[in-house]
């Protein structure tokens, strides 16, 4: 069995410690917020917080997850998520929506650490994600609209 | 009042018979699944402006007053739910903070899409164009049903009660009812089958930027796509597909495979070996520890390639004619100048960001649930039902939020979905099955945009004025080889090949359009503007080569031949006015091109604005003018159209799927990468005016992308890259 905790909440799970934590999430916590783009870390659709710190879930064995403090798209929260997702409501950002969740966790990431980015730190912090319906100017333009609330 | 114009039926027409046939198809080779194709709907009365109000079908009003809109269509990202929606809201004064959507069941009689005949589905741009008048009269209608009830309840001339943001008021008497306290009254009043319809002038949320339904669901995690779908003791199916299209399973041993913690079952199906395991991760292991031996002798072997150097080949013989006015080949004899371009394109992935995905289930009474992101609808249905072999009525489509599609979705032999179906049946149905294809999976499961081939050779007068056109285009049809061959290909010309190039706008005096299918065996489909992704291309690209050869401004040289095209010809004006066209280039190696392409009944200018050195392409900025009727939701349009951009700049900058002796070399992101954010250019959008009846927008910012920034790097560069990915290897710096 291993501890896992997820927006604040402990679970116990049984599962190989090679299994990666997108599925764990997925299919096992049923945290369906979190999705499945490409399973090598190359589209950002699986982007959660491990401590605060944007990571691919895809590519995190839960055995090594540790007493990191998992967060999903479920339960982020405080000012920053409230700017971010406030921003992307006011400017309509999505589409389909499906990158959106990992988008939205790679933006709160830059924007706790880096409150004013620029468009070249958005370019460095955010290349990571893929958007197929091609959402990237709304995006910017949302990170912006976020640093601007936070200010 | 409004005047409804009829949709552009012309640019439909191949996909809607194809559609109509696909499911008389279905119907008579599955299953004996029949659609009502002798009665008035078939016979004439799909007409969209004419359909009967049927609010009953398309709006629920509950007692909380919300106002819940039923979507017929799929949403893959197009916001097709908002605009559907905020035409029904419109005609029904409706508080639009009350507004909410539920996705259609399978319905083709009442929810049939009016421009495929009496097929639900979506795709070709049409789901607003389609809805635009039924939905207005349906709004209209429950409307006319509110304040029939109120005028009935408070006995008051219904002509002096007003509707405003969900308030029916009668104001000589001061009374008042929200549409929740009528709703049940209303519900007993007749329909109305013609109800008076708003004048544009009274439109209060049509024309205005009206905010997505979708955009909270899609920004906390709550959104359920199919990937998402949790039914209780649900098992996960991954497939272990052949290495080459057209194999088959020849034996396999799964005892490795069963050994894996998680699997439960291993069968052998007509698509490959499924393992079946309780979560994705055990079913993706599972997978990896199966040894299959294929058959392959029914294989498709060539390379991509080599598919390609066939159809340059074959681009030397007389093909089928599609298109023929004047005497091309004698106009060309006696040209002052004569050019020739060859452009080719590559075969290219949906690759949407939700792999194909679909969850089946056995309900006690033997029919079956299906939880997909379903886009044909109609013919979905009758797959699923032939291959459990119950009856239509027996399967229960849920459609759900679709994580992207591009075209994927919507295959005429709903393949996805059929495979879903086998393996519940190959299982006994005990479990609700959910097939997941991995990201490989989708992206080396063929149904791609064809590889294809064009030829032009075009004539000038000394003055530089088109003299003849000869167009030769090599490509496999999406029809030809499919069941419907006999029904849909008309004299082996295939409508959804040679669209926007067989029907130019341009007036040239001369032209003659030739067509040879390929026969390869790699599946290929509709991708996002279909025909138009390669057409669009060859022919803005080499109007520019003529224009330059001509020394005449790209522009005005496509205007001079636009004379039977305002609206294209009002778009490509307005997208150079905006785009500051024929100002001097700031600086070395940057340059503007200019496109202009009609599709689905939509019209599009666009210009690109590059910076092109050795090996490499940027581009800065993109301007875009689109002429598509009314615009129902502004915002959305503009989204559309910058999505198209972000979507299709990686086709022209680098995407290919290529095949080596058969097999698929780029199967995820790594090998076939879409645009990233640093990549991704300014993009403006300009909408023309117009009150004429909406098309689509979903598709039309596609086929202008490639030849405006083509055009660009000439006029950056002086080179012309004329093939699909562009040569960046090939380019020299300035």
């Amino acid at each position: 069995m291993l501890k896992l905790t997820v927006n604040g909440a402990t679970h116990e799970v049984d599962a190989d410690p090679d299994m990666p934590l997108l599925w764990v999430l997925r299919d096992r916590l049923d945290k369906t917020g979190t999705k499945y783009g490409c399973g090598i870390a190359q589209c950002g659709a699986c982007t959660v917080h491990l401590d605060g710190q944007p990571a691919r879930a895809c590519q995190t064995r839960i055995g090594d997850v540790g007493t990191a403090e998992v967060t999903t798209i479920e339960g982020v929260s405080g000012r920053v998520a409230e700017a971010v997702r406030g921003a992307w409501r006011k400017l309509d950002v999505v589409q389909c929506g499906y990158c959106q969740s990992g988008q939205i966790m790679s933006a709160i990431g830059l924007l706790a650490a880096n409150p004013k980015p620029s468009d070249a730190d958005i370019d460095g912090a955010m290349d990571g994600n893929i958007c197929r319906c091609g959402t990237y100017q709304r995006i910017r333009a949302a990170i912006h609209e976020a640093a601007r609330t936070l200010a | 009042m409004l005047k409804i114009r009829q949709p552009t039926t012309e640019p439909h027409a191949s996909r809607r018979a194809f559609l109509t046939g696909a499911a008389a198809a279905a119907g008579a080779l599955v299953i004996g699944f029949r659609l009502d194709l002798g009665g008035a709907r078939a016979a004439g009365g799909l007409d969209p402006a004419s359909v009967k109000a049927q609010p009953n079908a398309f709006v629920r009003i509950g007692a909380d007053d919300t106002v819940t809109v039923i979507v017929k269509h799929l949403d893959m990202g197009q916001g097709n739910t908002t605009g559907l929606a905020t035409i029904l809201a419109d005609e029904l004064d409706a508080d639009w903070s009350r507004v909410r959507t539920e996705f259609a069941p399978a319905d083709a009689a009442l929810y049939g899409n009016l421009l495929m005949g009496p097929v639900q589905g979506t795709g070709g741009s049409t789901a607003i164009a389609n809805s635009w008048v039924q939905l207005r009269k349906a709004g209209a209608a429950a409307r006319e049903m509110l304040v029939a009830a109120a005028a009935f309840d408070w006995r008051v001339p219904a002509g002096q009660i007003t509707v405003e943001n969900g308030v029916v008021r009668h104001g000589p008497t001061n009374r008042q009812a929200r549409f929740g306290e009528l709703a049940a009254s209303a519900a007993r009043m007749p329909v109305p089958q013609e109800p008076r319809l708003k004048d544009p002038s009274q439109w209060r949320m049509i024309g205005q930027r009206v905010p997505r339904l979708d955009s909270a669901a899609k920004t906390d995690g709550s959104a359920v796509y199919s990937l998402d779908i949790r039914r209780p003791n649900q098992v996960t199916a991954v497939v272990a597909h052949p290495p080459r299209f057209g194999a088959t399973v020849k034996s396999f041993d799964d005892g490795a495979a069963r050994r894996v913690a998680g699997v439960l079952d291993v069968v052998a199906i007509s698509t490959g070996v499924a393992v079946i395991a309780r979560d994705t991760w055990a079913a993706m292991k599972g997978r990896e520890a199966l040894a299959v031996t294929w058959d392959e002798s029914a294989a498709e072997r060539r390379s991509s390639d080599a598919i390609l150097a066939e159809y340059r080949e074959k681009a030397k013989d007389p093909g089928l004619v599609a298109s023929e006015r004047g005497d091309a080949a004698g106009a060309l004899k006696g040209a002052a100048k004569v050019l020739e371009a060859e452009f080719s394109f590559p075969y290219l992935a949906h690759a949407a960001m939700e792999p194909l995905n679909a969850t089946i289930e056995r309900a006690g009474d033997g029919s079956y649930d299906v939880y997909a992101g379903c886009q044909l609808q109609t013919i979905e249905q009758a797959v699923i039902a032939a291959t459990l072999g119950v009856t239509a009525d027996k399967v229960r489509l849920h459609t759900q939020w679709a994580g992207g599609s591009f075209g994927r979705r919507a295959t005429p032999g709903a393949d996805y979905l059929a495979e879903a179906a086998t393996i519940v049946k190959a299982t006994g149905a005990k479990a609700p099955v959910h097939l997941v294809w991995t990201r490989e999976d989708d992206m080396a499961g063929g149904y791609y945009r064809p590889t294809v081939y064009h030829k032009v050779r075009a004539g000038l007068d000394a003055r530089g004025g088109i003299v003849g056109w000869q167009h030769v285009m090599v490509g496999k049809s999406i029809m030809i080889g499919s069941p419907f061959e006999a029904m849909l290909v008309k004299n082996g010309i295939d409508g959804t090949t040679v669209e926007g190039a067989s029907d130019t706008p341009y007036a040239l005096p001369a032209y003659r359009f030739e067509v040879h299918n390929g026969r390869e065996g790699v599946p290929v489909l509709w991708w996002r503007s279909v025909g138009h992704t390669h057409t669009a291309h060859a022919m803005e690209v080499m109007i520019d080569e003529l224009a330059h050869a001509a020394d005449v401004d790209p522009v005005a040289y496509r205007l001079s031949l636009l004379g039977n095209a305002p609206r294209l010809a009002g778009a490509l004006k307005l997208a150079a006015e905006k785009a500051g066209w024929g100002k001097a280039s700031p600086e070395k190696g940057r340059g503007l091109g200019v496109a202009a392409h009609q599709s689905f009944g939509s019209y599009v200018g666009m210009v690109a604005d590059v910076t092109a050195g050795a090996g490499s392409v940027k581009v800065n900025r993109i301007v875009a003018a689109v002429d598509i009727g009314v615009a129902v939701n502004p915002d959305i349009v503009r989204a559309q159209v910058e999505g198209a951009v972000g979507f299709a700049l990686s086709a022209v900058l680098r995407n290919r799927v290529t095949l080596k002796d058969g097999v698929v070399q780029e199967k995820n992101f790594d090998a076939y990468e879409p645009t990233r954010m640093s990549e991704m250019p300014v993009v403006e959008v300009h909408i023309v005016p117009s009150e004429t009846a909406p098309t689509g927008i979903g598709e039309p910012g596609v086929p202008v992308l490639a030849p405006a920034i083509a055009n660009a790097v000439f006029a950056a560069t002086g080179q012309r890259l004329r093939a699909l990915p562009l040569d960046l290897a090939g380019l020299k710096g300035v």
